[in-house]
């Protein structure tokens, strides 16, 4: 097990398990996405008061929850780039910070044209609004500073650095709705009361499930493609990347 | 220790040769937070709500003028590379230096913050919990400031980047740092934000060293 995780490590190898993994996840993830948005849109029921609107969670709510996900995985990799100097990790940090970027991006979209019929605003200055848009300030320091560095491994370790102390704010952002007094409904699933006695009826929540899934399957394909072409340019010198590309 | 205090003696000495670096700020304060009345009616009540933020956000943008430059100077005449290659904790060393600059260029910000309150309209009482809120908040934003001066330093390419770096994650500092005044200012109870800010200053100051120095090492390989 240690060994073919060590293995994995060195960049021809994980280049070509990605390769074949990466297909798999996607045509998953496109599936369960499939059946969970059609759950969500034609099998689910409307809501007792927000009518269709609140339609808009099966994207919502998946694209938040990965935006706080791709974070703290970021600063778990950019600890582990930190520590034990692997270049893998590296990769990871910097290859996931776009993807985080866009689905923070996504989340903060889908959440305003839900609010402006359910709220009456476009815009709230709210706790979890606010600290979520800080999120998407933090992932465009991260992208900022990978492309200031001319040297590609200083430059990921730098956005190592700021995804670790930056990932104070992921817990701000899951906890705002309770700290605070926050407009953001509380968190329906991912709380240790909503597990055992869910605040969501089952017929809403099983599309949401299954595209929370597909969604986290899709981000994981994206990531492993955005990693293979991150390898491959900074190995461009070596014999195997030319070979890959020739190939 | 006796590093620390080198280090620290160095940087007010090296400020004392150029009394600009440290003034700058100060000026640079005073000129954001009275074009806010020039901005707005002169007699604006308005102008006495918003003086939280003016004041708040002033004192952040003039600490982040000089920050760019706190470790650009060691790095280009390669007394970073002593400092960290020195028997002294590389973490304490940059605490001390990031000290310095705070006593050089915030401090001046914490003493004429009244000043600027007063003529803000702020009551007495807002005035005295803007000074407290600003002595808690300023070495949060000279450490955090460091921080990211210290990532972008051995970047080629930095441009406006450390502004983008630094403001996210001077927000809790703000918020609560203005959130203290407006408290004040309205009569409510102005204890919790305070508190929040001396918890952010104990976190900063003692962890944000660390990742400074680690950021350091990683700009001059």
């Amino acid at each position: 097990m240690w060994t073919w995780f060590h293995q994995l490590a060195s960049p021809p190898t994980f280049y070509r398990f990605a390769d074949v993994l990466a297909p798999w996840l996607l045509g998953l993830a496109a599936l369960l996405i499939g059946v969970g948005v059609y759950g969500g849109l034609f099998l689910a029921p409307p809501d007792y008061q927000q009518g269709d609107a609140f339609r808009i969670i099966y994207v919502h709510v998946p694209a938040a929850a990965l935006s706080l996900s791709i974070y703290t995985l970021m600063a778990v990799a950019g600890g582990i780039a930190l520590i034990w100097r692997m270049k893998l990790a590296e990769v990871a940090v910097v290859a996931a910070a776009p993807v985080g970027a866009s689905f923070t991006a996504l989340a903060l979209l889908t959440g305003m044209l839900w609010g402006k019929p359910t709220w009456g605003a476009y815009w709230v200055w709210d706790a979890r609004l606010t600290s979520e848009l800080v999120l998407l300030f933090l992932y465009a320091g991260v992208i900022g500073l990978n492309q200031a560095y001319a040297d590609p491994r200083a430059g990921a370790r730098a956005c190592a650095w700021l995804a670790l102390v930056g990932v104070i704010n992921v817990p701000i952002v899951h906890f705002s709705v309770t700290w605070w007094n926050s407009l953001h409904q509380g968190a329906s699933i991912l709380s240790v009361d909503g597990i055992r006695n869910p605040k969501i009826s089952g017929d809403m929540l099983w599309p949401l499930l299954v595209s929370l899934g597909g969604f986290y399957l899709f981000f994981g394909a994206v990531w492993l493609r955005r990693m293979q072409n991150e390898v491959l340019w900074r190995e461009r010198n070596a014999r195997w990347a030319q070979q890959t590309v020739a190939a | 220790m006796s590093a620390a205090s080198a280090v620290f003696r160095r940087e007010l000495l090296l400020a004392a040769r150029r009394p600009a670096e440290w003034a700058q700020p100060l000026v640079f304060y005073a000129i954001v937070a009275l074009l806010f009345p020039l901005g707005i009616e002169a007699h604006d009540p308005a102008l006495k709500v918003f003086a939280p933020a003016i004041v708040w956000v002033g004192a952040l943008l003039a600490a982040l003028l000089g920050v760019e430059r706190i470790f650009r100077g060691d790095l280009e005449d390669g007394t970073l590379e002593q400092l960290l290659l020195a028997d002294a904790p590389a973490p304490l060393l940059v605490a001390a230096k990031l000290g310095a600059h705070w006593l050089l260029t915030a401090l001046p910000l914490v003493v004429a913050a009244p000043f600027l309150g007063i003529a803000l309209g702020l009551e007495p009482l807002a005035v005295k919990v803007l000074t407290l809120s600003l002595l808690l908040g300023t070495p949060t934003l000279m450490f955090t400031g460091g921080f990211a001066a210290a990532l972008t330093v051995g970047a080629q390419r930095a441009g406006i980047l450390l502004p983008i770096l630094v403001l996210p994650l001077m927000t809790p500092a703000v918020i609560f740092g203005g959130g203290a005044v407006r408290a004040a200012a309205s009569g409510l109870s102005f204890d919790a934000p305070l508190y929040f800010l001396g918890a952010l200053l104990a976190l900063t100051v003692t962890l944000l060293p660390f990742a400074t120095a680690g950021a350091l090492r990683n700009a001059i390989e």
